[in-house]
Parts: structure tokens; sequence; C-alpha cells
């Protein structure tokens, strides 16, 4: 991997999340507002020399942009006084530990199901899967979420309904907590997989199918290795990489429905904070969760794109 | 007419997709002649009633009648769809064939905005943009604004089918004769394209209408319109599911579900069509 490669990508981030902010920011002034009444004109002005509205955009833009380089979105209009910055900070972490466990049990399982569902050698009942994959790979997450809850939470109380743990607990580092967590993760977390397992099983199964009908295969087939060895070294290593890219490019859309599934089961992360503030117009609240959708996208993306050459050898020969 | 359905026999996704959009659109027509959508709006029927005789389909907390509501919402559901998906797509193809075929700085410049916006997740942007308008926002509005976060994908792919065509021998001929630059696009690369858009164009219909359902679940969809998306926001925002109202929430996700499947169907279909290599791996 060269440095201009990871400088070009990192400056590639700068430039998304710059673009996303400066977005966030014009986006709102474009459209049509004001007020009627003329009485209230007067207060408008005081208002708007109170907050800086009075002053060029220009300058309104940089103030904005200083603001968010530390850290401060203002406040929540819903919430007065929280500041948007620390109810986002609070549910964050639900959020990503929610997207990255399920996201990395989906990837993987569908990974290595995909490979199998190709390999000719694998057991012929794993082709019954194929048809249910199918048919859960074009669900979106959340309207399966809304699926699992009736069935599992409210036909057969298996799993709680909603929230994140249980209503009035304290939230600590114990074991009975985090087993409480978990507990309340499930059912969110499993219509997360079961709706993109299938996704990544259809399209490594597909590149299995490409790579098994290439030189290489056949050669290791007829050198004799043992069918494992084919299967993992030879087939699935390479099968992998376009897999990785998928995930790099997939990342938005597996946030945005995971966002949802946190509205359908009340989740605490900023999918729910996103729908009271959508419900409430609270704006500020609003812009704040979509930076930080964005910036978390466009940093998981870097991450990945940077893991990625060193995954494929032959980008890093080539580079070097 | 015998074309048609010797290939509509040889392609069955394509078949089984069509029929599945077919039954929709009857649904519709049916609905729209026999009980048509006027029930559809608040307070026609006493509220939160499960199936019956009277109300085939139920009614929710609001006192719409739900069947009436799925006849009105299926069309503007395919709507928000064929439009996001066609304006994405045409803006995507028209970007995809300026910067491919041209290439330079033309290129650079597009390639660049392409991969700046594609890693943004469009729901996002699109949050702000529907809460910034949503007084104005119609369904037409709504289908523009998720249009003009569709195209990034269709111009990348396409632009790169026009650059391992570009320098074949077919548009060197055409160059040579004389063509102009319009013309080789359109008479060249155009055609040889043409399942693969066609592919496209349902990947962003798919894209669009996913889109727009994601919006209304969230709330921001038309207000006024009884949406499939804004059927689930109103079914999430009452809790029906905590109150095991199935009827409010389920036939929506079928219909969902089947316009999914039959578009994703169509896609595979077209995607075999135009790649043959993908025949033989069924």
């Amino acid at each position: 991997m060269s440095a201009a490669y990871v400088v070009r990508r990192v400056l590639l981030f700068f430039v998304v999340v710059w673009a996303a902010t400066t977005f966030i920011f014009f986006l709102p002034k474009l459209a049509p507002g004001g007020v009627n009444s003329a009485g209230m004109q007067s207060m408008v002005d005081a208002y708007e020399a109170k907050f800086g509205l009075n002053k060029p955009l220009w300058q309104q833009y940089l103030t904005y942009l200083g603001d968010l380089s530390h850290g401060d979105f203002g406040y929540s209009l819903m919430l007065y006084p929280t500041k948007v910055v620390d109810i986002i900070l609070v549910s964050m972490p639900w959020t990503i530990g929610l997207l990255t466990v399920s996201t990395v049990i989906a990837f993987s399982l569908g990974t290595v199901l995909g490979g199998l569902l190709a390999w000719p050698r694998a057991p012929q009942a794993i082709q019954y899967l194929l048809p249910p994959l199918f048919m859960f790979s074009v669900v979106p997450y959340y309207l399966f979420g809304l699926i699992l809850v009736y069935l599992l939470a409210f036909q057969f109380r298996v799993f709680p309904m909603s929230g994140n743990s249980q209503y009035g607990v304290v939230a600590s580092f114990s074991p009975g907590f985090a087993a409480d967590v978990v507990y309340h993760s499930i059912l969110p977390a499993l219509s997360i997989i079961l709706a993109s397992l299938g996704f990544w099983a259809l399209g490594m199964r597909a590149m299995m199918v490409s790579i098994s009908g290439e030189d290489y295969m056949l050669f290791a087939d007829a050198k004799g290795l043992n069918a494992r060895r084919i299967f993992l070294r030879y087939a699935m290593r390479n099968a992998l990489l376009p897999q990785t890219t998928t995930l790099a490019l997939s990342l938005g859309t597996i946030l945005s429905g995971a966002l949802l599934v946190e509205v359908v089961f009340s989740y605490a992360g900023m999918g729910a904070v996103l729908f009271r503030a959508v419900s409430g117009f609270d704006y500020f609240t609003i812009y704040g969760v979509v930076f930080f959708i964005i910036v978390g996208v466009a940093f998981a993306t870097l991450v990945l794109d940077l893991v990625y050459p060193l995954l494929d050898p032959r980008i890093r020969y080539s580079k070097r | 007419m015998l074309n048609v359905l010797r290939f509509l026999r040889q392609n069955p996704r394509i078949t089984i997709g069509f029929a599945l959009i077919g039954c929709m659109l009857l649904f519709w027509l049916i609905g729209n002649a026999t009980i048509g959508t006027s029930k559809a709006v608040p307070i026609s029927a006493p509220p939160d009633l499960p199936p019956s005789a009277h109300y085939p389909l139920g009614t929710d907390s609001a006192g719409r009648q739900l069947l009436p509501v799925l006849i009105a919402g299926v069309p503007l559901t395919l709507e928000v769809g064929l439009l996001a998906g066609g304006v994405g797509l045409l803006i995507g193809a028209v970007l995809g064939f300026t910067a491919g075929y041209f290439g330079g700085p033309i290129d650079a410049i597009i390639r660049t905005a392409a991969d700046v916006i594609l890693p943004i997740p469009a729901l996002a942007v699109l949050v702000v943009i529907a809460s910034t308008i949503h007084t104005l926002l119609s369904v037409e509005i709504m289908a523009l604004v998720i249009a003009s976060l569709a195209w990034m994908y269709p111009t990348r792919t396409i632009r790169a089918q026009v650059l391992t065509m570009r320098n074949r021998a077919f548009v060197d001929v055409g160059r040579l004769s004389g063509e102009s630059h319009l013309a080789i696009i359109f008479r060249e690369l155009m055609p040889n394209l043409l399942p693969y858009l066609a592919a496209s164009f349902v990947g962003a219909v798919g894209a669009g209408i996913l889109a727009g359902i994601g919006l209304e679940a969230l709330g921001l969809g038309p207000q006024d319109k009884p949406t499939l998306g804004m059927t689930i926001f109103w079914a999430i925002y009452y809790g029906a599911t905590l109150r095991g109202m199935w009827w409010w929430w389920g036939p929506p996700i079928v219909i969902l579900v089947l316009v999914f499947l039959s578009l994703f169907l169509i896609a595979q279909g077209l995607d075999r069509y135009a790649n043959p290599r993908l025949r033989q791996t069924v």
C-alpha cells in the first residue's frame, strides 16, 4: 500500500465530510420561510441579531464550521437546554453496537453460506436454504422487524417487544445488565441478520460460481490438493475480495435500514432519536444525527478501503 | 407477438416478475372500480376493527378502512419508484455516457463527484431535505428529491460499461465514417447497452421505492396521501405491533415484498439476458 494512496483516500474522507456539512448548512436556508404577520417583525429581528442570523451568509457558514469542528451542534429544540451532541453521544454506542455485531454476523455467515451453496462437494441439504434466503433478501430490515416483533414478542412472548434494556434499570457494567441488553438486542439484530444474510450469500455464491471456472481451480484439483484446502484457500479467499468491496459500498444502505429497525423496536439508538426529532421538527437534532451518520459511514468506508489492499496482494504489489 | 411469447418463455424470471407487477395493477384497477378509495381517509369507519365481512382488511386507529388504503397506496408506491428510478437513471445515463465516452477532465469531475456523494447514506440527506420542505412534499416532489440522490450508482456502472466499448472496432468505424459524437453514443453504444440500461432502470426503481418507503416510515412522506410507507409509519406510531393489529401493517408489507421480489426477478432476468455468461451458472 503506497503512501500516496493512503493520503488520497484520507483526503477523500475529509471532502465527503465537508460536502455533507456544507449541504446540511445551505439546504435549509434555501427553503421558503419567514414570518408574515407584521407585529412579529421586531421580535424576529431581535432573535436574528441574537443568533447571528443577520450576518452575511458566508460569515454564518464560517461560524457554523467553527462550531462543528469542536462538536457544537447547538441545542435540541424539544429537550432544551440539552445539547444535541449529548443526545447523540448517549445514543451512538447503541447504534454502533447493534450495527457492528449484526453486520459482522450477517456478513461472515452469509459469505460462508454463499460459498457452500456454490461448492459442489457441500452437503446437498444446504441447497434448501436458497429459496428462503432469496425471499428474505428482498425484505427491508425494518419490515422484517415488524413481522418478528409480532411473531416472537406478541404471539409467543419469547423476546421483549421494544427498548434496549428493562425499563427503569440504570445502565451499569454488571453481568446482569449486559445479559439484559443482549436479550433486548436479539430481535433487532435478528431482523437485520436474517434480512441481509441472503444478500451476502447470493453475492458470494455468484462470485464462487465464476471463480470455479478459473484455471487455477482446475490446476489445484489436478494437483490433488484436498477439498478443504481448495475451498478455503483457493475459492473462498479469492471470492472474498469483491464481497469486501460490496460491503464498503453498502454501508450507507445497511445503516439506513438499521436506523429504521431501531424505530420499529424503540431501540434507544440514533434511529429512534432521529424518528423523535423528525416528529417534533427538532431541526438541530436532525442535522446533528445526520452529520454523525454521514461521518460514521464515511469513516467506516475509509477503514475498509485502507484494509482492502492488505486483503488483496495484487493491489499491494502493483503499488510498490 | 410470437417473439414476445418466446422471449418470456426463455426468461422465466422476467415473466414471473412482470406477472407479479401485473397482479398488483389488476388489484389496483379492480379495487378502484369496485371499492374505490374514498374510504381511505380518517374517520370513515369505526377505529381499530379487525377484518370482517363489512371491513375486509379492518380499520386503523384513525378510522381509515385499510383495503381502500392499499388500493390508493399501490399506484403511489409504483409512481414514486418509476419517477425516481427513471429520473435517476436518466441523470446517471447522461453523466455516465459523457464521462465514459469523452474522458479527460469531464470524466475526472463526474467521477469524483459520484465518488464523493456515493458513500453518503442517501436516507440521511433525504431526511434533511424532506424535513425542510415537508409542507410542500407531494408524491412527485418526493420522487424527484430521491432521484437527485439516485444517479451516482448508474453513473459509475454505465461509465464503466462505456469505457469497455469506447475503443471497440465498431465505434472506431463509426468515428472514421464521420458520425458525430451524439450519433455514436445513440446509434453505436446505446443499442448495445439497452438490456443493461433496462436492468439498471429496474434496479433504480427498486432503490427509489425503498428510499421512498424509508422516508415515509420516518413520517416524512406526503402527509395527505395514504402511501404504503405512511401506513407503516402510522402503524408504528400507534404501536400496532404491540397491540396485535397485524391487519394494519401486514398487508402493506406483503405488497411491498411482492413489489421488491418482482423487481429483483426482472432485474436478474435482464442481467442474465444481457450477460449470457451468467446463464450457465443458474
